[in-house]
């Protein structure tokens, strides 16, 4: 095969793999702060896709326009989660957070189901066959603005995490629990806030990835197991290792997807979720701390 | 080995577990044929229940991809009745085999490797999903499109070939599910059981006391995943069809640890309270929503999920220790 089908291919997954990244860092912004494993993570990101898809074929509106405002609902949504349910469960076994974020996957998805059926819905853009050809490259429009995308709304949430007050307040929640209440920090609304960003980088996620993917309720878990994969790849709880995660897990599908079969792409990024949880458990970019 | 399996049961416990056995061995006698497979399933997740137990309530390592043993029991014991024309009862060493095998390596790699907490359950699923989309590429076992088995007549019972009506089905899970109950009875009881739930509350003190906790975490692996594998050559023999989309599929792993974790976790009568509640309540439900008209793809699960959100929130420790409190079976404190 020439070198250019490569380099399309993988060009392809960096920018699939950055909406991945950005899905990823909401679950690690939410594990590294609450201590919680969002198991309803992929679910979510259905839920987003699903209301870009009724918002388009109902009024015409722009996935990526609606970008905001989805994300808004989402934000909603983990905030109240998190505010009402998964709080009082801090304090509580892992194995039985764990399972709450179970039940709550199971109910979203299976309603997902209830309302959609099962079969894929899909968003079509004007603009959903353009492409950009850069030198020996082609790229699909709707990945690069997508991937442009993921990476803006990213730097945002960095900025948030550096500079902002209330952000600042959320990472001093992560260090030191006990210390953050000292200060006179209301902890439980800052956790409930960090699951509603975390929710919000699934929604913004959802509504780019919409416009190349077709959404299934079945699409829930297996995008839970992706984010999984990808921050412990990456490091749970790292912001940089989740978009580095993703972008590998992204180029490592695509390039399986060419030189396996597109439906086997998903037993690699398993196999490099084995060997990283042998070899580097706490990840590429994550901090030894167990 | 009698005291270790039967002592220490209260004479009322004895009058239950006596009273309902016996009502269960005489159920087919009145029971139609639905109510036959409704229980067939309950005696099912009750079994694999019990052996997920094992793993999770007792030594304390979360699974999340029993789905795994299910389908490597149900794959080799089929495969090579299949191709080789072996009977389910030599499949099934075949079955327990792999699986154990399987089983030892995921926890070989993940105790040796210090994969612990959520990162082992997360390693399963993996290791769920890494089979899940291997049997669809295995074209040996039909891969997607399914492996078969020759389809069963009614008019005999054949034992040896798990051939036959449901009814034998029916002894045959019941049979399974008692046995699983006498033997982690006995587990529990015995010199390892102490070892896993001291593993279990604390696993940092139980090596300090000089248990070895890598081999104790092992066997607890392995047995689980040996017993789960039983479960799965008999519900392949009895559904008679197998899709790796459906049986290693991760909501089947959640579904073998409803039952355990709607009765409670790490008790012995749990996984088979849970399985009655779940099972029969849900095939209750879509009786009705079939009645009125309503039954959609999803309602199910939607109920399974309010139903583990219910009992997570409000008895933290399953159905069981309460209703054994009301029984008067009750001694000492609640395991968790």
């Amino acid at each position: 095969m020439p070198l250019d089908i490569y380099l399309n291919v993988i060009v392809s997954g960096v920018l699939t793999g950055l909406v991945y990244g950005l899905m990823a860092l909401g679950l690690s912004v939410i594990f590294g702060v609450i201590r919680v494993v969002n198991f309803a993570h992929g679910e979510m990101m259905a839920v987003a896709m699903y209301i870009a898809v009724v918002l388009f074929s109902s009024f015409g509106l722009d996935p990526l326009l609606m970008m905001v405002p989805i994300a808004i609902v989402l934000f909603a949504f983990g905030y109240l989660l998190q505010a009402r349910l998964i709080n009082l469960f801090i304090d509580r076994p892992e194995h039985t957070q764990f399972m709450l974020l179970v039940a709550v996957a199971i109910i979203i998805v299976n309603t997902l189901l209830m309302i959609f059926g099962p079969d894929a819905q899909s968003v079509q853009t004007s603009y959903a066959y353009d492409s950009f050809q850069v030198g020996p490259l082609i790229v699909d429009a709707t990945k690069a603005y997508a991937g442009i995308a993921a990476v803006a709304v990213s730097a945002a949430l960095f900025a948030f995490f550096r500079f902002a007050p209330i952000g600042q307040a959320i990472r001093a929640c992560a260090d030191n629990h006990t210390g953050a209440l000292v200060v006179g920090l209301n902890v439980n609304r800052l956790y409930a806030l960090t699951f509603g960003i975390g929710a919000a980088c699934v929604g913004a996620a959802g509504a780019m990835i919409v416009l190349f993917i077709d959404v299934t309720p079945a699409l829930g878990p297996a995008y839970t197991l992706l984010a999984f994969v990808i921050v412990i790849t990456g490091g749970l709880g790292s912001m940089p290792g989740a978009l580095l995660g993703g972008v590998l897990i992204g180029v490592t599908e695509a390039v399986a997807g060419l030189l396996f079969s597109p439906s086997a792409k998903s037993m690699f990024s398993f196999a490099l979720l084995v060997l990283v949880l042998l070899f580097r458990p706490q990840g590429l970019l994550g901090t030894a701390q167990r | 080995m009698r005291a270790l399996l039967f002592g220490g049961i209260p004479a009322r416990g004895w009058t239950l577990l006596l009273g309902s056995a016996l009502a269960l061995l005489l159920l087919p006698l009145v029971a139609s044929d639905y109510l036959l497979t409704v229980l067939i399933l309950i005696f099912y997740f009750a079994f694999v229940g019990q052996a997920w137990n094992i793993m999770t309530g007792f030594a304390g390592q979360l699974s999340l991809g029993h789905a795994l043993y299910v389908g490597l029991g149900a794959y080799a014991a089929s495969a090579l009745y299949v191709h080789f024309g072996i009977g389910p009862w030599i499949g099934m060493l075949a079955a327990v085999v792999l699986s154990a095998l399987v089983g030892a390596a995921l926890g070989f790699l993940a105790f040796r490797f210090g994969v612990g907490g959520v990162y082992f359950a997360i390693l399963t699923i993996a290791f769920a999903e890494f089979a899940r989309i291997g049997f669809d590429h295995l074209s040996w076992v039909g891969g997607s499109s399914g492996l078969f088995l020759p389809v069963a007549q009614f008019s005999r019972n054949e034992l040896w070939h798990l051939r036959g009506h449901p009814l034998m089905f029916y002894y045959l899970m019941l049979a399974l599910a008692a046995l699983a109950l006498i033997v982690c009875r006995g587990l529990l009881r015995s010199r390892l059981g102490f070892y896993w739930q001291a593993i279990r509350e604390d696993e940092p003190a139980a090596r300090a006391l000089g248990i070895d906790t890598f081999r104790c975490k092992m066997i607890a692996v392995v047995i689980s995943a040996a017993m789960t594998s039983v479960g799965g050559v008999v519900f392949a023999f009895y559904y008679n069809n197998l899709f790796p989309e459906q049986v290693f599929s991760i909501a089947r792993s959640i579904e073998i640890i409803l039952g355990p974790f709607i009765g409670g976790v790490g008790t012995l009568i749990g996984p088979i309270a849970g399985a009655f509640l779940i099972t029969g309540v849900s095939e209750g439900l879509i009786e009705l929503l079939t009645g009125v008209g309503l039954a959609v793809p999803g309602a199910k699960q939607v109920f399974y999920g309010i139903c583990l959100l219910a009992v997570i929130v409000l008895m933290p420790n399953g159905v069981w220790p309460p209703l054994a409190a009301a029984l008067g079976l009750k001694r000492g404190k609640p395991r968790r």
